[in-house]
């Protein structure tokens, strides 16, 4: 043993030494005899000679023992492991085995090199911070220049989820699903991150030294190119750029739908106007090649509106629905009467029904290709004021001047429509700029976000016009293809990273607060132009001092930031007067093969073309994903020869692009319809490689469709991920519809074919009573009168529960991941279908799931509320669940695609993709390969509203708990809750008599009910 | 010996009614099996190659497997709709592939078939090695693999147990017992093999490996006695095993809701469509190595006639499944089902039915022809055909009824990747090296049973009809 000092304290106790040395010590185990110990203590307490020992001491004392000092005592003291006499009778045997074992053990701790990461205690939270519970933020997601109210959800200093704002007017508590998807490009890992000039890292200093350099050489050779913004901080901003610097000036580039609508005013007003709408008082809405649902910047709003008067029984009457469109829209899916049209025969109509409507601007005929035309003029008629016509944003001013004249004609202005003072300021062209730069004018252009040199009509080549510029600079979020052709490249934050305000449809004035510092060396749009003019203002300064100035004083600013919006902001109606019909369209009438470039349903412009949740969802009609093509109408394509899957050369004055065929049924003859966003050569590695650039055939002379383009089949088979591949229902009960004539006689708007559940009643072997929930039993009811397509409750579900995007070539074999889809359905003809209905499905929580038996390890569980439960670590991956599920609901991780960012089009290009982890749900488990997942009604919700409930000692109320999808959804289409309480909103719908199960004859008994979609016809047709 | 086989009076084919043909000893029995084993050099080029076809294959396999391990089965063409595919059509096929070595060993057994005896070691190595290929599929299909030992019922920590209610629990127990019984029924059978290949091994540790495996059998009456007993037990063991565990494996289907896949029918048809592809398989390896070996006049043209019998007879049995399969959907008026069958005749996947209808009802017809069961070349393509068929008959029941259920919007297609293809020929690879393993390194035919057959057939007494002919000729 070791000689140690008995430590002593100043109150004389003894302080045990701490022990070093091994236990085990060689030369000690080979004389274990020796230093046998003693018994400890001979067993006799000396008293007397504790007595005497402790005479005449003043320190504390312990024992008998200790006083005594005694062998045994000291052995204790020394020892480490004072019982370790049978370790010191070690033979030489059992001493080799625990040599050999130590060896092992030592190897095997050895075996890993763990790093040293410090970790640092949360000493002081921020107020009202409690780990483990979100907080949510009113912020405003900005897309093509307009703000949509949204609550973001931030998990510890970190954004995961995105919910509209409630009291937003754009918003009313729904979102779309660009809004849903915009969370990712927060960590989207392709984002730039520093200031570049050339290949170069610099810094934000360098590039304004260069600029003002610039600018002291010649101080009206700056231009600004702005992406579609309606700040009016920014824009007051940009102004005073304008004038500090006299003869610079700044460009705004046109929204991705352009700016025909505000062209149209100016044709039927004399000035740019914008158009907002009341759908909520609308009895008869017809469309003219509308898609506003989901184009229009009030989209959101515009679909709860709408949904409110399409109820099966509204107060008001369900309103009636006319469309004529060239390409199948989310409100052509809705309408009571539909026909298609090419786009050049949309004015000829427009024309003809402003003619009914007495502006003398048509024909009083028939009009040809729409059956229902009369009707529809003789609706407008009667609902004077309670009527609105809505112009295609795509079509030419002149139609959505003749829009306009027919609502005023027809009374509807202030009534559903009124004309507010265009939030998006003025601008020359980009033709303007691009002369302006090629005659040499410019000596610094600043490119303030969008990415002109992909977007760009090809006749205007963006690029060799930059080339010109000595000093060029891009701010945006991604490195695209125009930072690669600019000097520097500057990265630009994203909206949860900044400081800002925006314009919601109605004027709205919505403000952006950041949920996170900058997390690279961005800058949002205020400090890039405050550095510009020379500044150093802080962007919430700038903006929370413009409001001031503009309304109210600057204490309103915390009760707006918690709005996410100023109150009562709305842009005033304005006066509207001398409405004159337009002469006829100066587009001449074009035969053959008409073309439309519209902006992508999914990934937009290209601007989300890196988001591979929208690359991966399927986009409405088509359920294409992660592709553009030519769309041509079944006829069409016969008449050229052309099937799915082929590859045309698109020709259009003389420049060339090639992509591949789609046929959507539903769609108008001679016309093709291509989506732009695609064909990207920069800007991340999932925008890089699907889809053809259709900008590089476009001219900026149209900005509608055009004529002359030419189709020729160069190759076949290219492949497509399409979701959803087979049309029609096949004559099966899966979607029920009827005009409400026939609901009024059919209540249930079951065909005659249908499984009678009264039957079931009989036949049923099974006790139904088998297992009686007693608590809450969770159900859904799926509302197909109301749900549009839009998509939103998809991208919803996959920011809500950690869904990961799988590639092309995955969705291609039929492995997406969606727990929540889109079926869509065609119902007659090819050429013609009738009807076009969205069907939503999820899991449908079967009271007796299929899935459940067949389990071999009991993976897939009921619960005492009526959820199919999922228990992921359980789950082997046998699959029988899926092949027994009779709904597909199911999904399984074939590959480990939770952990991939490497899509099958940049497989050369693998990364690392650590920023994504921070984007996943804390609330739901991340799940692994080899398991099979699905649809939990958002359990995680569920969960949450018990545990506050209990908290607060009373049952769960109903709408407490909201699905993501149901959350996220414009129409509310989905409804869920507790359908044992008789009051609770899913109850009420179940008790409609248009309730019906899907495949119900299976006996499945699914908690996820669908109700049957109602038709509004004239009564002329 | 081709010279002196006689002729069929009726037609003139070559034909001889003997269960052994020439003029055998119990000596020249003896030698022309064990010699296969105690002479390696009569392992030559035709060895070789299938051998080496079959390790290359096995090669093939491991690649396949350490992939599928490494990325998941993403690497097949599984999907959603169509989650089972080419691993559950392989497991069946295999699986139903062993069961003729059952039915020989076993049934056949206990009727005391007596022209079993040259082919049911044969046929039971066969079992063994197609059971062991089946069984590859369903643990390697799972999603993680492993973790698939959960389906056992083991003691553990959380108390957990399989879900009984699932037929694939109860293949777990199916397979497994079948292996186990067919392992334990054959190597029983091998010992008193053993004993005489010890006795006859010329080489040290040849005698010493056939010594240890022979577990110390002398030949001695009471050795005998419990050998027969012994055999006789695990017959009758194996005899229901025949029927259960194709049964238990059609139930994988037969409990579903899947249409195409609750016919109740599966079960018997299941187990037919079993024996018939076995016996295919049977035919296909004999006839080469019957060849190779010289072993023309202990598996003779008698054995073959007689297992194209059987193959004729399940294979109606099957077809009365087919043909009932397509009368039910319509007679059921089930809209499902109609659409199931319409989609099997006239889908995208058609080609593969009606090939199946080919293979496994048209072509099996001509073996009403005596002629046919008695040409070797004949015989082993109507065999391949049966092969093929079978495995056919699982690709139309698996994947054809899982792409297009009941909702139309999640029809899809299902093709199958090179991985697939590779997992599938592996196993064929696996398959012939262990058989061709087996026939170099141990006695395919079984040696004492072969001059039991002998001594009975000369001393006839059994009233037989192939006894009499024998001894009619003298022997």
């Amino acid at each position: 043993m070791g000689i140690r000092e008995k430590e002593t304290t100043s109150h004389g106790t003894e302080r045990e030494p701490a022990l070093v040395e091994t236990p085990l010590r060689l030369v000690e185990l080979a004389r274990p005899r020796e230093r046998e110990a003693k018994p400890s203590g001979d067993g006799l307490i000396r008293l007397d000679e504790v007595r005497k020992k402790l005479a005449g001491r003043r320190d504390f004392w312990r024992s008998f023992d200790q006083v005594l000092e005694t062998e045994a005592y000291k052995k204790r003291l020394d020892d480490e492991f004072p019982e370790r006499d049978s370790l010191l009778k070690l033979d030489r045997r059992d001493f080799m085995k625990f040599l050999g074992a130590s060896a092992v053990m030592a190897g095997l701790a050895g075996c890993r090199n763990l790093p040293t990461e410090k970790i640092v205690p949360y000493v002081r939270p921020p107020e009202e911070f409690v780990p483990g519970k979100p907080i949510e933020y009113a912020t405003t997601f900005v897309h093509d220049g307009f703000g949509i109210g949204v609550l973001a959800e931030s998990h510890m200093g970190r954004p995961t989820k995105i919910e509209g704002n409630p009291d937003h007017p754009a918003s009313l508590g729904s979102t779309d699903a660009f809004t849903q998807a915009s969370v990712y490009g927060l960590y989207d890992p392709d984002r730039a991150q520093e200031v570049s000039k050339g290949k170069d890292l610099w810094t934000w200093e360098a590039f304004y030294e260069e600029l003002y350099k610039a600018l002291e050489a010649n101080p009206g050779g700056l231009r600004i190119l702005a992406e579609a913004t309606t700040s009016p901080s920014l824009l007051a901003m940009l102004r005073q750029v304008e004038s500090k610097h006299a003869g610079s000036k700044v460009y705004h580039a046109p929204p991705a739908v352009g700016t025909n609508a505000l062209e149209g005013a100016v044709l039927a007003f004399g000035r740019r106007l914008q158009p907002v709408y009341d759908l909520s008082k609308a009895d008869v809405i017809v469309t003219l090649d509308s898609d506003f649902l989901a184009t229009d910047p009030g989209r959101v709003r515009y679909a709860r509106d709408f949904s409110s008067r399409r109820q099966a029984d509204p107060p008001e009457g369900m309103c009636r629905v006319y469309t004529v469109e060239s390409y199948p829209t989310l409100i052509g899916t809705m309408a009571d009467h539909r026909a298609t049209l090419k786009p050049s025969q949309v004015e000829k109509f427009a024309r003809w029904l402003g003619g009914q409507a007495g502006l003398g601007t048509g024909e009083t005929g028939q009009f040809g290709g729409v059956e229902w035309c009369f009707t529809c003029a003789q609706d407008l008629q009667a609902s004077r004021g309670r009527s609105v016509v809505i112009a295609g944003e795509h079509q030419p001013a002149e139609v959505h001047a003749l829009a306009y004249a027919m609502n005023h004609a027809l009374g509807n202005v202030g009534q559903t429509v009124r004309f507010v003072e265009p939030m998006l300021p003025p601008s020359e062209g980009l033709r303007a700029l691009v002369d302006e730069l090629n005659a040499g004018k410019v000596s610094a252009l600043l490119i303030l976000g969008g990415n002109p040199v992909y977007e760009a009509p090809a006749d205007l080549d963006f690029a060799s016009a930059l080339s010109k510029v000595a000093l060029t600079a891009h701010w945006s979020l991604h490195e695209d293809e125009t930072a690669a052709a600019c000097v520097w490249h500057l990265p630009a934050n994203h909206y949860l990273e900044c400081w800002g305000d925006a314009r919601a449809y109605d004027g709205t004035v919505s403000l952006l607060q950041p949920l996170i510092s900058p997390l690279y060396a961005g800058r949002s749009a205020h400090e890039v132009v405050e550095g510009v003019l020379g500044g150093a203002r802080r962007a919430r300064d700038v903006v929370r001092d413009y409001w001031a100035g503009q309304v109210g004083s600057p204490e309103s600013w915390e009760s707006w930031l918690e709005k996410g919006f100023i109150p009562n902001s709305a842009a005033p109606a304005a006066e509207v007067e001398g409405i004159r019909p337009p002469a006829p369209s100066s587009v001449a009438q074009p035969s053959g093969l008409e073309t439309l470039f519209l902006p992508d349903p999914t990934i937009w412009d290209g601007r989300y073309a890196n988001y591979p949740w929208l690359q991966e969802l399927p986009k409405p009609f088509s359920s294409m994903t992660w592709d553009n093509t030519v769309q041509l109408s079944p006829r069409t394509a016969s008449a050229q020869g052309l099937e799915n899957h082929d590859v045309v050369e698109i020709e259009l004055n003389g420049r060339k692009v090639r992509g591949p065929v789609w046929v959507v049924p539903g769609m108008a003859d001679d016309t093709a319809v291509i989506h732009l966003g695609y064909g990207r050569t920069r800007g991340g590695m999932i925008a890089e490689g699907p889809g053809f650039n259709a900008n590089l055939i476009r001219s900026s002379l149209f900005t509608s469709y055009v004529e002359g383009v030419r189709l020729s089949l160069q190759d076949k088979h290219f492949p497509l991920g399409v979701t959803h591949g087979h049309h029609q229902t096949e004559g099966r009960d899966i979607v029920r519809l009827g005009s409400i004539e026939d609901w009024k006689r059919n209540p249930s708007l079951a065909p005659p074919h249908a499984f009678d559940p009264k039957l079931d009643e009989e036949r049923n072997l099974y006790n139904p009573e088998e297992f009686a929930y007693d608590g809450h039993k969770w159900a859904m009811a799926i509302d197909l009168n109301l749900c549009i397509g839009c998509n939103a409750c998809v991208t919803a579900c996959q920011a809500e529960n950690n869904i990961p995007s799988v590639g092309k070539e995955q969705v291609i074999r039929h492995r997406e991941m969606h727990w929540i889809r889109i079926d869509r359905y065609y119902l007659g003809g090819l050429d013609h279908p009738e009807e076009i209905v969205h069907q939503p499905m999820t899991c449908m929580h079967c009271e007796q799931a299929p899935c459940e038996p067949v389990c071999p390890v009991a993976a897939t569980t009921h619960s005492v509320e009526g959820l199919n439960q999922m228990v992921y670590n359980r789950c082997i991956g046998t699959r029988y669940c899926s092949n027994n599920c009779p709904y597909k609901v199911r999904r399984f991780n074939f590959i480990n695609y939770g952990d991939r960012h490497d899509y099958p089009s940049t497989q050369d290009k693998k990364k690392p993709a650590p920023s994504l982890a921070a984007l996943q749900n804390p609330d739901v488990t991340v799940r692994g390969r080899g398991v099979m997942e699905k649809c939990t009604y958002c359990v995680q919700r569920i969960n949450q509203a018990r545990i506050e409930a209990k908290k607060e000692g009373r049952p769960i109320r109903d709408g407490e708990v909201v699905p993501a999808c149901a959350q996220a959804c414009p129409t509310k289409t989905i409804v869920f809750g507790d359908m044992g309480d008789p009051n609770s909103a899913v109850s009420k719908k179940r008790a409609e008599q248009r309730n019906y199960q899907l495949l119900e004859e299976l006996n499945t008994k699914p908690r996820t009910t669908y109700l049957g979609k109602l038709k509004n016809p004239g009564s002329g047709a | 010996m081709a010279t002196t086989e006689p002729k069929d009076p009726k037609d003139g084919t070559i034909w001889d009614e003997r269960l052994i043909t020439g003029d055998p000893t119990y000596k020249s029995i003896e030698d022309s099996i064990d010699s296969v084993v105690l002479d390696q050099s009569r392992h030559q080029r035709n060895w070789q190659l299938v051998f080496g076809l079959g390790f290359l294959g096995t090669n093939m396999l491991l690649v396949a497997v350490t992939v599928l391990l490494y990325t998941g089965i993403g690497i097949w063409g599984n999907n959603i709709p169509v989650g089972w595919a080419f691993d559950i059509i392989n497991f069946v096929w295999w699986i139903g592939i062993g069961h003729a070595g059952t039915l020989i060993s076993a049934i056949l057994l206990l009727m005391r078939q007596q022209w079993r005896n040259s082919i049911n070691r044969f046929a039971e190595a066969m079992t063994l090695f197609a059971v062991m290929c089946a069984g590859m599929f369903p643990l390697l299909h799972t999603g993680r693999p492993w973790a698939a030992y959960w389906m056992t019922p083991y003691p553990n920590t959380l108390g957990l147990w399989p879900q009984f209610r699932s037929p694939l629990v109860w293949d777990v127990f199916a397979v497994t017992t079948y292996l186990t019984v067919s392992a334990l029924f054959w190597y029983v059978g091998l010992i008193p093999d053993f004993g005489t290949l010890r006795d006859k091994a010329k080489k040290k540790w040849a005698a010493k490996v056939f010594g240890i495996l022979s577990m110390g059998w002398r030949g001695a009456a009471r050795h005998w006695d419990r050998y027969e007993k012994a055999y006789l037990i695990l017959a009758g063991l194996s005899t229901p095993l025949v029927l259960s565990v194709h049964s238990i494996v059609s139930l994988d289907f037969a409990v579903s809701i899947v249409p195409g896949w609750n016919p109740t029918l599966f079960p018997p048809y299941f187990v037919a469509g079993a024996i018939f592809a076995g016996f295919a398989m049977v035919i296909i390896l004999a006839i080469p190595t019957r060849k190779w070996y010289g072993l023309e006049h202990l598996i003779t043209m008698k054995h073959f006639d007689w297992m194209a019998k059987i193959m004729l007879a399940t294979g109606l049995i099957v077809a009365y499944g087919y043909v009932s399969e397509v009368f039910y959907a319509y007679y059921s008026g089930s809209i499902w089902e109609i659409a199931l069958i319409q989609n099997r005749m006239k889908g995208p996947y058609a080609p593969l039915f009606w090939s199946l209808w080919i293979c496994n009802i048209l072509i099996p017809q001509v073996l009403w022809f005596p002629r046919i069961r008695r040409h070797l070349g004949w015989l082993m393509f109507v065999s391949i055909a049966i092969s093929i068929g079978m495995w056919l008959e699982r690709f139309v029941i698996i994947p054809m009824s899982l792409h297009r259920d009941y909702l139309p919007s999640s029809w899809g297609m299902y093709y199958p990747t090179k991985w697939d293809y590779m997992m599938f020929a592996g196993t064929i690879g696996f398959f012939f090296m262990m058989m061709f393993l087996f026939i170099r390194f141990l006695p395919a035919i079984n040696i004492f049973e072969m001059k039991d057959l002998l001594h009975r057939l000369k001393h006839s007494g059994h009233g037989m009809k192939e006894s009499v002919a024998v001894h009619e000729e003298g022997i």
